[in-house]
């Protein structure tokens, strides 16, 4: 009767049948979705911290160490809290208010099996205090991460601080160093070898099951790693000495430097203002702390040895004659009349030859040095007859060619572009060349007048402290560097980077250092160093300099090595607003190469007033607000390489731009972005 | 009569070529079934550490149901087969009984009263219940005179069909409740008018509609619809007009009043879970419903999703190990075959269930019996409904009703009711050369 209705029915069954069959192929074999969503439930990634490497100075006192704190997580949906009694009891142990924990929760819920971050940084001391009440609370427990402290509260800017990493960072990170959460190296060493310092982040892979229970290592571990902690880094810093230059620079601002010029290595390098290097800590008061140094009057932040733009003064008058000596345009005992109508200057015997003209400091020795380096006047013998040779200057040449050949020289010095120090912010400093001046005055409408001030160490030229204590390195090595460098040895291996052991020559002869050399300890002796910078037992070379200051009391500075025969140290000491340089700088660095050798000082006297003197009352305003020099000096670089633009407009746009540029570097440390677009690089 | 039976009874005995012929595949069938089925329950509670045969492990007790339903089958064997027919009514009343029982006697587990507790064993009448609907339908539908035509016979077969169906409602077991709802395919068999049938399922398709579309909308469409067909019948037909308009005039009301209902069954008589359940599929999107009843099907997906086309191997599985899906060794216990074997193991699964209920559908139509025709459609339908709902389910074609997989899901009830179900209708087909011969 209705037999032909039962394939109607199996009809029915098979379309099922099929229906369900095509749901599963879709859903097992098209979708990765699920298969994903598996892992996500089942496998519990855990990320083991490295330990950060620590930092040791050249003689292995520990600078930078690490210390516990502590991030309570929260898993949501674990936890159990029976009635209102109990989230009052959290909040109080936390510290924290009712609408502070529910606002926590309500986002800790979004993820209920994940853990959320509750409450960030709590340090040992607290946690001691609630670790007996967290367990009665499941759901919430402690993650340990390591913070950096600073046992030798000195050399804040060297060291340089870490924070959390930003969201630009993490996106960067291709290499899948880091986590969120996690701290990177933001200035100083601590963000220059953030890679050798943060090791490798170590994955385990547990199973869990519905409940968050550990079930166990997920394919036997095959696809966990270990943690690989970080390389420990000896710094070239002597901490002592160090510490020494920071007590005596305390009530000063400025600049000290200290190489040992046979390696490069920075043995001290002291930017005053400072701060103690523990208030930049991770924690709570971070923020404060780093709001209150950020809006400092004095800028403690910033780091004056690397980033704070001089002109050289008379100190680079050991430069114009090395290059001049070199360049045949002088001989040791040229004679030069100082010509007070050329620039002015100050009593002393004249006419000098190179010797007298860098002891006494003669301007315009220096002027009309620079004249003939630009003009090429070489001096020649000719043969008159068979036994008379005269010496003879060459006439003027093209001055385009003496200009390029002295920005040669400059390059050769390390001035003029960063020296390439392993600090992550540095700045180079501003050597003008012909491009420069074109743009300045426009093409032919300048000549020597225009520039002679360079002669001098004045004019739209700049240089950093670190390239300043350099120039004292090269004349105490006579002729070649190390590029200054802050890490001796990187892990237990104990090699510095490839670039630091390249020696840099300046392809000046031996020979015309001997003269400078002699000239520089006369400077000391018998020149312009006051009696208080002069050291007895060691024969210290020096070169005194006033930089000045349109705003205020000019600068002193002083360069110098010691001891003269085999130098064990070179150094550059900067007393803004500390007036000449043979009265404050000098004294000061006498002290400090005294510390460095004897291991301590003897003249106390002379160590007590200089510990006293403070020059920072003489201040009309700060040295670090551009000078118009400064502007000139660091813009054109930019404009250098797009030469084809027009110009003059252009310049009065990056005269208003640069303190923007110069408050950004302080304010920014432009290397928080820098450093993971080196690692991804490499 | 009674000698008659005897003598009979003797015959079969003692003639070797009457001989209990079981359908012998339909056998293998059950086998393979309830081997793969503790497989996989020893699948999910297996850890390394625990013995393979602990007494508390479910495979084990699984096994020891197993056991149990060789009892009953060999029961099955030994019983006379004129017993099944004979006692139908009598099974039906006390499986209804049991059901009333229940509803005062029984222990509340997981929000229904459905279950005996008997010391560590646990009853569900509502298993036995559809067997004995089936016997009972059976003998009513291959009575003399019954034809499906007539009002009075479809109200009959629909109230042996309601009774235990609204029991088990009133247990709160919804799931087991909407089984009976499969027994259309034994009467559409049995002479159901056609429109009967393609109701069934347009009541079906206008439910699911009412879920996804507005009451309002619907109501419109339909009328809109009718009014195009009244038009249609007005322009083109001729005889028995009147009648035609009044039925589609019918036929629409039903309809909207069927959309109304459902719309307020939905929202008004549903528990708050079953509404959710259902709205989680409508809205995989809601948050908050997905919060509130999404977890299961979410996982169940997860489970059944992440086993590729080869599946992850016998206890590999992580979301099966480690409890990620709730109820896994019963009403989800698909999602360990689809985790573990893989798209491969759902094809030998949906194939073994195609192929069974083939095999019955097969079976039946040779009867010349009429009774054990229709139980044996009876059968087919259970099956194949408990096996569509609950293989949906797991993969969210439909709501999460707690209803086992016939054979696989653990479960002493479910086991030994589907084992009961189908030996008494292979044992009748043994015997279907002397079925004729009852009376």
């Amino acid at each position: 009767m209705n037999e032909q209705r039962r394939w109607i029915i199996l009809a029915i069954f098979a379309f099922v049948g099929l229906v369900f069959l095509l749901k599963l192929f879709s859903i097992q074999v098209l979708s990765e979705e699920y298969r994903l969503a598996a892992e996500a439930n089942a496998i519990k990634k855990t990320i083991k911290h490295p330990h950060r490497g620590l930092i040791y100075d050249r003689n292995g006192k520990l600078l930078v160490a690490n210390e516990p704190i502590f991030t309570i997580m929260v898993i949501p949906n674990q936890v159990r809290l029976q009635s209102t009694q109990d989230t009052l009891t959290i909040c109080q142990l936390f510290k924290i208010t009712l609408k502070e924990f529910n606002t926590k929760m309500k986002k800790a819920k979004e993820t209920p099996r994940i853990p959320s971050v509750f409450i960030k940084q709590i340090s040992q001391l607290e946690f001691a205090k609630i670790q007996d009440r967290l367990i009665d609370f499941s759901g919430f427990y402690a993650e340990l991460k390591t913070i950096r402290t600073y046992p030798s509260v000195s050399l804040a800017h060297v060291l340089g601080y870490i924070g959390e990493i930003t969201k630009g960072q993490l996106d960067k990170d291709t290499t899948h160093s880091y986590v969120p959460g996690d701290y990177i190296g933001i200035s100083g060493i601590e963000a220059s070898y953030e890679k050798e310092l943060r090791g490798r982040l170590g994955v385990k892979y547990t199973l869990v099951d519905a409940q968050g229970n550990d079930k166990g290592a997920y394919n036997s571990g095959i696809s966990d790693t270990l943690a690989k902690a970080g390389k420990d880094l000896t710094l070239t810093i002597d901490v002592d000495l160090q510490q020494y230059a920071e007590k005596i620079m305390s009530n000063k601002r400025g600049s000290i430097v200290a190489i040992e010029p046979n390696t490069g290595e920075i043995l001290a390098m002291v930017s005053s203002p400072t701060y103690d290097p523990n208030m930049l800590i991770v924690g709570k008061s971070f923020i404060k702390n780093y709001a209150n140094l950020s809006k400092d009057d004095e800028r403690p932040l910033f780091n004056r040895p690397v980033m704070a733009l001089y002109p050289p003064g008379s100190t680079f008058k050991v430069v114009q004659a090395l290059v001049g000596l070199q360049e045949e345009v002088l001989v040791p005992e040229t004679r030069l009349l100082c010509d007070w109508n050329l620039v002015k200057c100050h009593p002393h015997g004249s006419p000098a030859n190179v010797h007298e003209s860098i002891q006494y400091s003669c301007n315009p020795y220096y002027f009309k040095v620079f004249r003939r380096i630009i003009y090429q006047n070489k001096i020649v013998k000719q043969k008159i007859n068979d036994s008379v040779t005269v010496m003879k200057e060459l006439p003027d040449g093209d001055g385009r060619i003496g200009l390029n050949k002295w920005n040669e020289y400059m390059h050769r010095f390390g001035l003029g572009e960063r020296i390439g120090v392993d600090l992550p912010n540095d700045l180079g400093g501003f050597m003008p060349n012909f491009a420069f001046y074109n743009k300045k005055h426009g093409e032919g409408n300048w000549q020597f007048n225009n520039i002679y001030s360079l002669g001098i160490g004045q004019g739209e030229m700049s240089i950093v402290p670190l390239q300043m204590a350099n120039i004292a390195a090269i004349i105490a090595n006579k002729g070649y560097f190390y590029t200054p460098h802050l890490v001796k040895s990187i892990g237990k291996d104990g090699h510095k980077r490839p670039e630091y052991t390249q020696k840099r020559e300046t392809g000046i002869d031996k020979k015309h250092f001997d003269v400078v050399i002699r000239a520089m300890r006369d400077v000391v002796y018998a020149g312009t160093v006051n009696p208080q910078g002069i050291l007895y037992d060691l024969v210290m070379c020096g070169k005194t300099g006033t930089v000045q200051n349109p705003h205020g009391e000019d600068h002193s500075v002083f360069i110098a090595f010691a001891p003269m025969d085999n130098p064990k140290i070179a150094i550059a000491v900067y007393v803004e607003n500390g007036g000449f340089g043979g009265a404050v700088s000098a004294p000061i660095a006498s002290l400090i190469i005294e510390k460095y050798i004897k291991g301590e000082v003897s003249r106390t006297g002379i160590e007590a007033s200089m510990m006293n003197a403070t020059f920072t009352r003489n201040a009309a305003r700060y040295y670090w607000q551009p000078r118009p020099e400064n502007f000139l000096s660091r813009a054109p670089r930019k404009a250098d390489k797009e030469e084809s633009k027009d110009k003059e407009g252009e310049e009065d746009e990056q005269k208003k731009e640069s303190p923007k540029n110069i408050d950004a570097i302080i304010l920014e440390d432009k290397n928080k972005e820098n450093i993971l677009e080196e690692d991804s690089k490499k | 009569m009674q000698k008659k039976i005897i003598s009979l009874t003797t015959t079969t005995l003692s003639n070797p070529s009457n001989r209990l012929t079981f359908d012998w595949i339909t056998v293998l069938l059950y086998l393979f079934s309830v081997t793969w089925g503790i497989l996989n329950i020893f699948a999910v509670v297996y850890q390394p550490e625990t013995a393979y045969f602990g007494l508390s492990l479910n495979s084990t007790k699984q096994m020891m149901f197993f056991g149990a339903s060789f009892i009953v089958i060999i029961a099955i064997v030994a019983i006379d087969f004129r017993f099944f027919f004979n006692f139908a009514y009598l099974v039906y009343a006390g499986a209804i009984l049991l059901l009333l029982l229940v509803l005062f006697l029984g222990s509340k587990i997981a929000g229904s009263t459905s279950w005996f507790r008997l010391g560590m064993f646990g009853f569900q009448p509502s298993e036995i219940s559809k067997f004995a609907t089936a016997l009972a339908l059976a003998k009513y539908l291959s009575s003399i005179n019954i034809r499906l035509d007539h009002w009075q016979t479809r109200l009959t077969a629909g109230a042996i069909i309601g009774i235990p169906a609204l029991l088990i409602l009133r247990q709160g077991d919804l799931g087991s409740a909407m089984v009976y709802s499969s027994f259309i395919f034994v009467l559409y068999r049995e002479g159901l008018p056609n429109s009967w049938f393609a109701s069934y399922f347009a009541a079906i398709i206008l439910f699911v509609l009412t879920l996804f579309v507005a009451e309002i909308y619907l109501i419109i469409t339909l009328l809109s619809i009718a009014l195009i067909v009244m038009l249609y019948i007005r322009l083109n037909i001729v005889r028995q007009m009147s009648r035609l308009l009044i039925t589609t005039m019918i036929v629409t009301l039903v309809a909207i009043l069927f959309v109304m209902s459902s719309d307020y069954i939905v929202n008004n008589v549903l528990k708050g879970y079953q509404r959710d359940r259902i709205m989680v599929l409508v809205n995989p999107d809601n948050a908050e419903i997905v919060l509130r009843a999404g977890w299961n099907i979410r996982q169940s997906k997860i489970a059944i999703g992440s086993g590729g086309l080869l599946g992850k191997g016998f206890l590999q599985g992580t979301q099966t190990k480690l409890n990620f899906v709730p109820e896994q060794s019963t009403d989800f216990i698909f999602c360990t075959i689809g985790e573990e074997y893989g798209w491969l193991g759902s094809l030998v699964i949906v194939s073994l269930f195609m192929y069974l209920l083939y095999r019955l559908i097969l079976i039946a139509e040779r009867q010349k019996d009429h009774f054990v025709r229709i139980y044996g459609y009876g059968v087919a339908s259970i099956l194949f409904f408990h096996f569509s709902i609950n293989i949906a389910m797991t993969i969210g074609l439909f709501p999460v009703v707690g209803i086992p997989l016939p054979f696989f899901s653990y479960g002493g009830s479910s086991l030994l009711s589907f084992t009961i179900l189908l030996f008494v209708f292979l044992k009748l087909d043994a015997y279907r050369g002397q079925m004729l011969s009852r009376t």
